[in-house]
């Protein structure tokens, strides 16, 4: 079996004298996996994806992303934020351009890239458009162009669509796993959505709070590729009601 | 558009108003034009003294634009150095508060000394009283940036000077206007202010402040009302040229600088 792509061994993370948020985690996660994180508020769901970015140092233990320190990593990683974080001041085609241009490839290429890429998520229309002219739905896809726009090997996604209506949460969803098949990247996530954790992911890690831990491993072995109608089986209907019970268990802890 | 018309009408109409009232009091308490000149009398001699009168308007507005400006650029790069180093921002800023709070009045006599009168000096004075608001609006919009946004420019590995140029630096540009707003004005007043003291080598060729002075020794009120209408202008123009600017870099990506229309 090849080596884990995120490979957390009994890492433990707080902040201050406030105690720890993360103790003892062991997370393993494999290349080309989608792996959603869900917990009750608190449970340091968010700092998981910090400390796999190196955003934020471990207090304890070791991580290894694709066997290197994940500030050496990084280079083919990309962050989603809750937010579309996009500039302003910048059109479109400019924020999805962004890492590219960060990274030093020249104007040319960039464009190449940014326009396939905008293609891709249905903007080519609105590439000249500024964010304030565009819907929350239309901003989180900029969001994930620019994110796909270096072509990285793992994706973290820290609840993306958390600000968005039912609608365009569940289109993005269905496009989302549609650029993974397509790209082949690793996906970690973090929702609220017991839903949108089913429908998604590989593998569901609920995580419990005070201190934020791992309560429980649960794979979600529906077929791939996954569309809109699998939310209306019954199976579906199922495996949501099962992964909320196991929910319940870690904030009744 | 026509609730513009009825706005632009409206404000028509208080002036013509309070012209109107002055004309009356004057009649009314006949009070005599040497403490109180008529706005026909104000309005001929700034026709008929027009040259003068411009003459004073261009050097004041030389001396408070070359303030204001420099006061943008050297107040820019000042608030990039304390958004980058924590340490120079916590030693220094309480100093630049003090910038603010040191009474122009009464430093501009020790300006005029230490570096001699005229032009440049005016100049210095406005440039030392517009520093501290551009300062201290443009440092908030550098260190006000969303942390995920900078998260975002260190997962590509960003290297400090790519975060301050393409990211604090756009960022804090509405707050450089809300700066250059407050400047604009008082480098005006500090320009008018510095004249007081600064005098000039011949007469009738001072700005604003000089003429005031003088006109005010000469018992020259028509003329004083004339030269004060003339500085509130200069106030007034440059606050809407920096409006201007505001609304020309920022209408299109910016939520505040939307068409006025919407306002």
């Amino acid at each position: 079996m090849m080596p884990p792509q995120i490979d957390f061994s009994n890492v433990s993370k707080g902040y201050g004298n406030s105690g720890m948020v993360l103790q003892g985690l062991d997370l393993k996660i494999q290349k080309g996996e989608f792996v959603t994180l869900i917990g009750p508020s608190g449970c340091g769901k968010s700092t998981v994806l910090k400390l796999i970015a190196g955003l934020t140092p471990p207090t304890e233990g070791t991580i290894k992303v694709n066997g290197m320190a994940p500030r050496d990593a990084r280079e083919t990683v990309s962050f989603i934020f809750q937010d579309a974080t996009l500039l302003p001041w910048r059109p479109v085609e400019q924020n999805v351009g962004l890492g590219l241009e960060l990274d030093g490839i020249n104007k040319a290429q960039r464009r190449e890239k940014t326009e396939a890429l905008l293609r891709l998520v249905g903007l080519e229309k609105v590439a000249n458009f500024y964010p304030r002219e565009l819907s929350g739905g239309m901003k989180m896809r900029v969001s994930i162009a620019r994110a796909l726009a270096t072509s990285p090997k793992l994706l973290l996604m820290d609840e993306p669509f958390a600000a968005l209506d039912e609608m365009s949460r569940d289109r993005l969803n269905e496009e989302l796993l549609r650029l993974k098949a397509e790209q082949g990247w690793t996906g970690v996530f973090v929702t609220h959505s017991v839903e949108e954790a089913v429908f998604l992911s590989s593998e569901i890690i609920v995580l419990a709070t005070h201190p934020g831990r791992i309560h429980k491993v649960f794979a979600i072995d529906l077929p791939f590729p996954r569309t809109v109608t699998l939310r209306e089986t019954a199976e579906f209907g199922a495996l949501v009601a099962k992964v909320s019970h196991i929910l319940r268990g870690a904030i009744a802890q | 558009m026509k609730q513009r018309l009825i706005t632009v009408a409206n404000a028509t109409a208080v002036f013509a108003g309070l012209l109107l009232i002055w004309q009356l009091v004057l009649w009314v308490f006949h009070v005599p034009p040497y403490m109180l000149p008529s706005p026909v009398a104000v309005s001929r001699v700034a026709i008929n003294r027009s040259s003068s009168l411009l003459a004073s308007l261009s050097i004041t507005a030389l001396e408070s634009a070359g303030g204001l400006i420099a006061s943008i650029i050297v107040g820019v790069v000042i608030a990039l150095v304390f958004a980058q180093f924590r340490w120079v921002r916590r030693t220094l800023y309480p100093y630049t508060i003090l910038l603010q709070t040191v009474p122009i009045v009464a430093v501009a006599p020790l300006i005029l000394m230490w570096i001699g009168g005229g032009t440049p000096a005016v100049a210095f004075i406005a440039f030392v009283i517009s520093l501290a608001p551009i300062i201290a609006n443009t440092t908030q919009g550098l260190i006000s940036v969303e942390e995920n946004l900078v998260h975002l420019f260190l997962m590509h590995n960003a290297s400090p000077a790519q975060i301050l140029f393409k990211l604090r630096l756009p960022y804090a540009v509405p707050s450089l206007f809300v700066g250059i707003r407050i400047a604009s004005g008082i480098a005006v007043i500090g320009a008018i202010t510095g004249e007081l003291y600064a005098g000039s080598s011949r007469v009738g060729a001072g700005g604003l402040g000089y003429s005031i002075l003088y006109a005010s020794s000469q018992l020259q009120t028509d003329y004083l009302f004339a030269l004060v209408a003339a500085a509130t202008v200069l106030g007034f123009a440059f606050f809407f040229l920096v409006m201007f600017f505001e609304w020309y870099f920022l209408h299109r990506w910016h939520e505040s600088a939307r068409a006025p229309e919407t306002a």
